[in-house]
């Protein structure tokens, strides 16, 4: 994904990221599409000298002007400093006539994807009053082990997209293109030699030695721990402390996104789990389903 | 053109390593756009302020801070942050092997190929055994100041390390509760089954182009010639609860009609 996104809007919020229909047959899923993967780590706010937050903002190369959004405008660049400019409406003009279905033609079985496809994931909720229509599909998908394979355009980009049924909800797992994904030629890997079987042999005892269950105890973010461990530290420490004027941007950041993203999920999917209605700490959120899905894996 | 490789390190399985070379194995193509002056049409810059006085500040002398409440933030150093970076390896140690469908797919996160670096045979003998295991390696390893948790398979003949997401970052699927209602109609699941049924099929993924990508990038020829894009307008449609089993049987008339058309 480019990370020099365009894109002005505030992400998080009350509101799904996108919104429409999943279509299969002439059935209509009206959904609401939120993020399923945290973003990961921590946030560390910019101070300055004056020990004032450092905020970000525009200006002109040319003329060093400040600029609003209204002032700024996306450019493609044709040839060196000479570009042509595109509008939104010109980019939404131009977006297929079905951008708001996620039309499932064809239906894979699931293990037949291969995971170096999958890009990020998203829960996918029910818009409207009326869920009938989500449950059955979820529910057969389920059964039968398949996902829904479509493509649907959001926020100015197509994406391919397998849906996804796990525990009665549906997830929208945006996929790579094949052309994204590089063969072996392409980065130039030696044709395959046999190797000799005693060397084969030396690394089949040792992945033998090392063959556990997972642990997602492995999976920790644990720079994460290490920053919060010198924070409750200096924590302690006179003259550490700053004061910040309290920002409306800020309530959109990392932090506030995860505890918001449970909550309106439990109550877009009309649920009662407590944990997530009274929205807990991220810290204590996290380790919660950090834990019992360690469990449910070391069970089987 | 051949992609170079990025990175070079051991793969460590206890007393059994693997020199290799890592390169991506993602290639993107996504169109890049730059932000413009409007009147200008100059690139526009970001640029550092402080938030009371509005003045330009210099990237060296910002400061970074952790909120721990609202309003309040803590100071880090410099060194205080540098002491946090990982210490700097080449080693990737695999530190066990797992049965590949017990790990959630969606903590995958991206791809890279390794490659020998010098002996072959080493590297060759690390794909047979991995493949006659049927296990992933799980492993951490240390790439520009990043620590890492990755899994170490087998793609096409070759070694692949496909760096993992924390696993803070997902939220597991029974952490929500499914939406609720009215039992469904068996009727309605037959139906609903034998639709999916009659869609089913191979997962071909090259049949898919990013054609959105490719008419942007037509767009923009239309715009380099002055001609002036055409409007396509969207509309919406709801199936109702009580409609949805005359949906159902209707979508099955159609695709059978389509199967024997």
């Amino acid at each position: 994904m480019a990370e020099e996104e365009d894109d002005f809007e505030p992400s998080g919020g009350m509101r799904p990221f996108w919104s429409g229909n999943i279509t299969f047959g002439l059935v209509s899923v009206p959904v609401g599409l939120y993020s399923a993967t945290r973003t990961g780590g921590f946030a560390l706010k910019m101070i300055g000298p004056d020990e004032a937050p450092v905020h970000r903002r525009y200006v002109c190369s040319e003329d060093g002007e400040v600029l609003d959004q209204d002032d700024i405008v996306r450019g493609y660049e044709i040839e060196k400093g000479k570009f042509i400019v595109v509008t939104d409406e010109e980019l939404e003009a131009i977006e297929p006539r079905k951008s708001r279905e996620i039309d499932l033609q064809l239906f894979v079985d699931r293990q037949e994807i291969d995971p170096i496809y999958f890009n990020r994931a998203y829960f996918l909720v029910p818009a409207s009053g009326t869920n009938k229509a989500y449950r059955l599909l979820a529910e057969v998908m389920e059964k039968k082990d398949q996902a829904g394979i479509a493509t649907f355009v959001m926020r100015g980009k197509e994406y391919l997209v397998a849906i996804i049924a796990e525990n009665g909800i549906l997830r929208a797992e945006t996929l790579r293109f094949a052309d994204e994904i590089r063969k072996p030629a392409d980065v130039d890997l030696p044709e395959p030699a046999k190797p000799p079987a005693a060397m084969v042999k030396k690394f089949e005892e040792q992945i033998a030695k090392r063959a556990k269950k997972l642990d997602l105890h492995e999976f920790l973010d644990e720079r994460t721990e290490r920053l919060e461990k010198l924070v409750a530290k200096k924590e302690k420490q006179k003259g550490a402390i700053v004061q910040a004027p309290v920002e409306e941007r800020e309530e959109e950041g990392q932090g506030g996104e995860v505890v918001d993203l449970l909550a309106i999920l439990s109550k877009s999917l009309g649920g009662t789990k407590k944990p997530a209605r009274k929205a807990p700490a991220k810290k204590k959120a996290a380790t919660t389903t950090t834990k019992k899905k360690t469990k449910r894996a070391a069970s089987r | 053109m051949a992609a170079r490789a990025m990175w070079k390190g051991v793969v460590n399985v206890g007393t059994a390593s693997v020199p290799v070379k890592l390169y991506s194995a993602i290639v993107s193509h996504g169109i890049h756009f730059r932000l413009l002056h409007k009147t200008d049409k100059a690139p526009v810059k970001q640029q550092l302020v402080s938030a009371e006085t509005d003045e330009p500040i210099e990237y060296a002398d910002v400061r970074k801070a952790f909120p721990i409440a609202r309003g309040r933030m803590v100071l880090l150093e410099k060194e205080e942050l540098e002491e946090l970076e990982p210490e700097e390896s080449r080693d990737i140690d695999v530190t066990r092997f797992v049965d590949p469908a017990d790990v959630d797919h969606r903590l995958y996160e991206r791809p890279y190929y390794l490659g020998p670096d010098g002996n072959m045979k080493l590297y060759f003998a690390a794909v047979a055994a991995l493949e006659k295991k049927k296990k992933e390696g799980i492993a951490r390893w240390v790439m520009r100041d990043r620590e890492y948790v990755g899994a170490l398979r087998v793609e096409n003949g070759y070694l692949m390390l496909i760096t993992m997401r924390h696993a803070e970052e997902i939220i597991a699927a029974d952490a929500l509760k499914p939406p609720g209602g009215r039992e469904l109609q068996a009727r309605e699941v037959k139906m609903a089954e034998q639709l999916i049924e009659s869609l089913h099929g191979p997962f071909d993924p090259t049949q898919y182009h990013d054609q959105y990508r490719e008419r942007v990038m037509e767009l923009i020829e239309m715009k380099v010639k002055g001609k002036k894009p055409k409007v396509v307008k969207f509309r919406a449609k709801k199936v109702k609860d009580d409609q949805l089993a005359d949906a159902l049987e209707a979508s099955l008339v159609k695709t059978k009609r389509k199967a024997h058309g």
